[in-house]
């Protein structure tokens, strides 16, 4: 008989399961368009993605079955790799012989994902905390409802009743603090007595991870109207953040009762081992995991349709957010109307009339599926995504901070830096790692305009390198990663991530054409210097697996991440755009104010970069 | 042979209409198997549980949490008339020191010696739903609702506003090309659903509005006049909800659009039918597009077809539904089965048009949509 260790089938670096080595794993992606499946195989030492096949998802009407298209899906795999892995409607597992694979995993984000209502006392604190478990979690945050959040009683259990969320997280107060407020959220959701979006046969899962000694309080309003956790406090403290508790807990629950309810999916589960992961909590996973063990800091981003995604991590602490509203098709009109009109004018290299750009825009969002026949209309639509980034990437950078609230203890040098709390923990000079993912960067006609996208939007500075995840397949990657770490790190480096190379932002502001760089590359072909001018961008072709040992020094003013005017040893990363080099300055970056100035400016870069057909590289 | 399935908005002039008209809660359902409604019958009805406002009676009294049960003279389950005194605490004489009125009438839902609050609930909100189109009752959905189908013409829009509503079809504009602008709104147009062509303006809306037009039905809108409409730029096509008295269908997309022939013809020869018309509008997984249903009772009991679609096939007419040929109509004349790279250099399944003028294109097939049959 297995141990409970056991069955549960510990990870491991090395790739076993149960004590036995994996050598073929299929995992599914079930999303709310395509279910995606890959093959994966150990190889020598090493395990690498064989084959992908996919099919559209069939949460919804006519099938409702999601297994339909998870079969669809393996028997592309089937005949895309010759292999037989289904007998019948059945996963043949473990692998035997030439059949079957030794273990099948899958995450999901059919059916809308998981959409959560949290709460806390003070939004800024443990309402924060609590986004930020949910989030990390993997969920969509619907609403943080806050006693101080402005609205009242009633207004707040209206706002629950409309929602109909999945899951509420129900936090407020640390541990010996006051119990009122907490026990006040209770009784507001008690009086909203929310019904579950999804089937009418379950109560509404509430975790409560708030104030310990409210329990009792809470269970008396809850116990009986939802069902009701009971889990650690987020925020034990001022000064401490617990989320694993209250994320673990979220994921028992998605499983147990959201995802149970959408068709098909309590078939789904009998056919994995493991615990199905939301989608975005698996991608999290991997990206926290490979960041982790290769010492990195790393940002990635997913941008969808409908929404974006932007996971980091940086000294050592995860942070993942989700743009509910900000995406290439569903939510492109969205993009519009947050950033402003002149906020994407900036980045369209030619001269449209608003009232066009707008309809063009509002023509998008109604009809989702179209794509860019002319190269304008593609230069549209990658203004937008430079722009959904952005402000993806602001609301990261608001949300990834340091814990509010705490008091910090300062000596007289700390006057001087005023490091507050609740400052974000991005650090774009230490960055090492900007992955990009999502339609509008991953399938970019040329791999140097996702470069030039991400260099645009995330504005990284120093050294950093930049890749595209062009199947997406870190979501089967972060499932994987709970099973053997050792397998889906080396997927993720080997086959998941294209790499474009390492950019060179300059930092400081000079004038056009002012001398701002010296770089000296040792090169495969030789040693070779480059001097680069302030307002100019150039490409350097290096391969991938591909390195170059460069001493950059600045000119005075300008820092590159040892400090201004200070030169700085690295290793650059080749790939398949070559290394980047991004002379138009940061703190601040600018664009030329006057439109003729910036449209000229906008064609020199993009033959510099050789980003667009008809202007080749200079 | 190469083919591929994009669907296009349905427009024809037999369907079997299936509408479900469910309660947001569970309720009474007033009607049965069988029976023939009209649009505005009601089918089923409900009563949403009231309001909740919560009283801070510990602290209006000024005594502590704890203690409020001692100082309440309702309990839980109780009615309350408003300006009822629910709470009250003494003075050491007998005297009534504080007191705390009911702010509205209902029943006290839950008092808390944690917070000191007590819970009040409103009377229940009744809601009914209507049948919406003029059919026959398929199928009753015990204490949820009803199914009603209807035989009739059903046309599908790209994009709307305002909700459900009904009225007479006429038309305000002679050919699909005409701007419907508000001098061609008549005082007579005043509870009619009025159809125009290839635009409509924020002042046409106003007009419309002023004259109770129940709804107006066009190709094209600048997204400019929808955000003056709305008040704010609209972010995400979930609509439907806007309470704007006239109910706004676009056919055809953003811009001035002349409306597709085919749509335009079917209307004005339905011209004084009674007409269902829904502005809702979610494109998001799981697609609601507007839509007017017009029920014929000459094709009442006939089971029309439901429009089996082969996916796109040469000869298959198709409308172009992206620039540069934004609105262009023709027949597919080759599908190429590998990746051809468009003017982008992206390399995408494509299909070689000729358009009704003889000229030819190869286009991206995401960029077409099959005009039904």
């Amino acid at each position: 008989m297995a141990t409970a260790s056991e069955s549960k089938g510990p990870d491991s670096k090395d790739g076993t399961w149960n004590g036995r080595e994996l050598k073929s794993i299929l995992a599914t992606d079930c999303g709310s368009t395509t279910t995606k499946a890959v093959l994966i195989e150990k190889r020598g030492d090493e395990y690498r993605l064989v084959v992908r096949g996919e099919a559209p998802t069939t949460v919804e009407a006519p099938f409702e079955d999601v297994t339909r298209g998870v079969l669809n899906a393996i028997m592309e795999i089937e005949e895309l790799a010759g292999r037989k892995i289904l007998d019948g409607e059945r996963i043949i597992s473990p692998q035997n012989g030439t059949e079957g694979v030794d273990i099948y995993l899958s995450t999901s984000s059919a059916g809308g994902g998981l959409q959560m209502m949290v709460t806390g006392v003070v939004k800024a604190m443990t309402g924060e905390s609590a986004e930020r478990a949910a989030l990390g979690a993997g969920a969509i945050v619907m609403d943080i409802v806050a006693s101080n959040d402005g609205r009242l009683p009633h207004e707040k259990v209206r706002r629950i009743r409309d929602l109909r969320p999945d899951m509420i997280l129900l936090s407020g107060g640390i541990d010996g603090g006051t119990k009122t407020h907490v026990v006040e959220l209770a009784e507001i959701i008690a009086a909203a007595d929310p019904k579950p979006r999804l089937g009418q046969a379950y109560k509404l899962p509430i975790i409560y991870a708030g104030n310990k000694d409210a329990t009792a309080e809470v269970k008396e309003r809850l116990g009986s109207k939802t069902d009701l956790v009971v889990t650690d406090n987020i925020r034990p403290s001022m000064e401490l953040e617990n989320l694993m508790p209250a994320r673990h807990k979220i994921h028992d629950l998605f499983m147990e009762h959201v995802m149970a309810q959408a068709p098909g999916y309590r078939k789904l589960m009998s056919w994995s081992p493991v615990p199905i992961m939301p989608t975005p909590a698996a991608v999290g996973n991997i990206i926290e995991r490979v960041a982790k063990e290769r010492h990195m800091q790393v940002v990635g981003v997913d941008i969808g349709g409908a929404t974006t995604d932007v996971f980091s991590v940086f000294q050592g602490v995860f942070n993942r957010t989700v743009s509910a509203n900000l995406g290439m098709s569903y939510s492109v009109s969205n993009v519009l109307a947050e950033a402003g009109l002149a906020n994407v004018m900036r980045w369209v290299p030619f001269s449209i009339e608003e009232s066009d750009l707008r309809n063009r825009i509002k023509n998008k969002m109604i009809r989702p599926t179209t794509i860019p026949q002319t190269l304008e209309e593609l230069q549209i639509e990658q203004a937008i995504s430079r722009e959904a980034l952005r402000l993806a990437f602001q609301q990261h950078k608001a949300l990834a901070v340091g814990l509010k609230g705490v008091q910090q203890e300062r000596t007289i040098s700390d006057t001087f830096e005023q490091t507050a709390s609740g400052e974000t923990l991005i650090n774009l000079l230490g960055l090492n790692l900007l992955v990009g993912s999502g339609g509008v960067l991953s399938h970019a006609p040329r791999r140097v305009q996702s470069a030039w996208m991400m260099l645009d939007a995330f504005l990284p500075e120093g050294v950093t390198d930049l890749a595209v995840d062009s199947i997406f397949m870190m979501p089967q990657l972060g499932v994987l990663a709970e099973v053997s770490t050792k397998a889906a790190t080396d997927v993720f480096v080997r086959d998941c991530l294209i790499y474009l190379g390492s950019s060179v932002s300059v930092i400081g502001r000079g004038k056009d054409g002012q001398k701002c760089l010296k770089a000296t590359l040792d090169l495969p072909g030789g040693k070779k210097e480059f001097d680069l001018n302030f307002g100019t961008m150039q490409i350097v072709p290096l391969d991938v697996d591909q390195t170059a040992e460069a001493v950059l020094e600045p000119a005075q003013g300008f820092d590159v991440g040892a400090g201004k005017g200070k030169s700085l040893k690295a290793t650059l990363k080749g790939g398949v755009v070559g290394l980047v080099f991004d002379c138009r300055g940061r703190q601040p970056f600018a664009l030329p104010e006057s439109h003729d100035e910036r449209i000229k400016k906008f064609t020199e870069w993009s033959g510099a970069l050789g980003a667009y057909p008809g202007l080749a590289r200079s | 042979m190469a083919h591929s399935y994009t669907p296009g908005l349905r427009v024809t002039e037999r369907a079997r209409v299936v509408k479900t008209r469910r309660l947001p809660l569970k309720g009474q359902v007033v009607v049965k198997k069988g029976d023939k409604v009209t649009a505005e019958t009601v089918v089923a009805r409900t009563e949403l549980p009231g309001n909740v406002q919560p009283v801070k009676a510990a602290s209006i009294m000024g005594v502590h949490q704890q203690d409020l049960l001692e100082y309440m003279l309702k309990k839980e389950g109780d009615p309350v008339q408003k300006d009822e005194v629910i709470a009250a605490s003494k003075s050491f004489f007998g005297l009534f020191k504080s007191q705390v009125k009911s702010p509205c009438t209902g029943t006290v839902e839950s008092i808390s010696p944690v917070t000191g609050q007590v819970i009040l609930r409103e009377p229940p909100i009744p809601v009914e739903v209507h049948a919406y189109i003029d059919g026959v009752v398929t199928e009753v959905i015990e204490s949820e609702g009803v199914v009603v189908e209807a035989s009739g013409a059903f046309i599908q829009g790209i994009f709307g506003i305002g909700g459900e509503t009904t009225g007479e079809l006429v038309m305000a504009v002679d050919d699909p090309a005409t701007e419907l602008t508000d001098d061609l709104l008549k005082p007579e147009h005043r509870g009619k659903v009025v159809v125009g062509g290839s635009r409509v303006t924020k002042q046409t809306i106003a007009r419309a509005k002023e004259l109770g037009v129940r709804a107006v039905v066009v190709g094209g809108l600048d997204d400019q006049d929808l955000k003056s409409i709305l008040g704010y730029d609209l972010g995400v096509a979930i609509t439907g909800h806007e309470n704007l008295g006239t109910t706004v269908v676009v056919t055809e997309g953003f811009g001035r659009m002349t409306m597709a022939g085919r749509t335009f013809n079917l209307l004005r020869k339905l011209v004084g039918k009674k007409v269902s018309v829904n502005g809702a509008t979610q494109i998001r997984a799981g697609v609601m597009r507007p839509e007017i249903v017009i029920p014929l009772v000459a094709a009442a009991g006939e089971d029309a077809p439901e429009g089996e679609n082969l996916g796109l096939q040469i000869g298959s007419p198709i409308r172009v539904i992206r620039m540069p040929h934004f609105g262009w109509l023709g027949e597919v004349v080759e599908l190429p089965p590998e990746l051809r790279a468009l003017e982008t250099e992206a390399m995408v399944r494509t299909l070689k048009v000729k358009f009704q003028d003889g000229s030819e294109a190869v286009l991206p097939r995401a960029n077409v949509e099959a005009i039904e049959t």
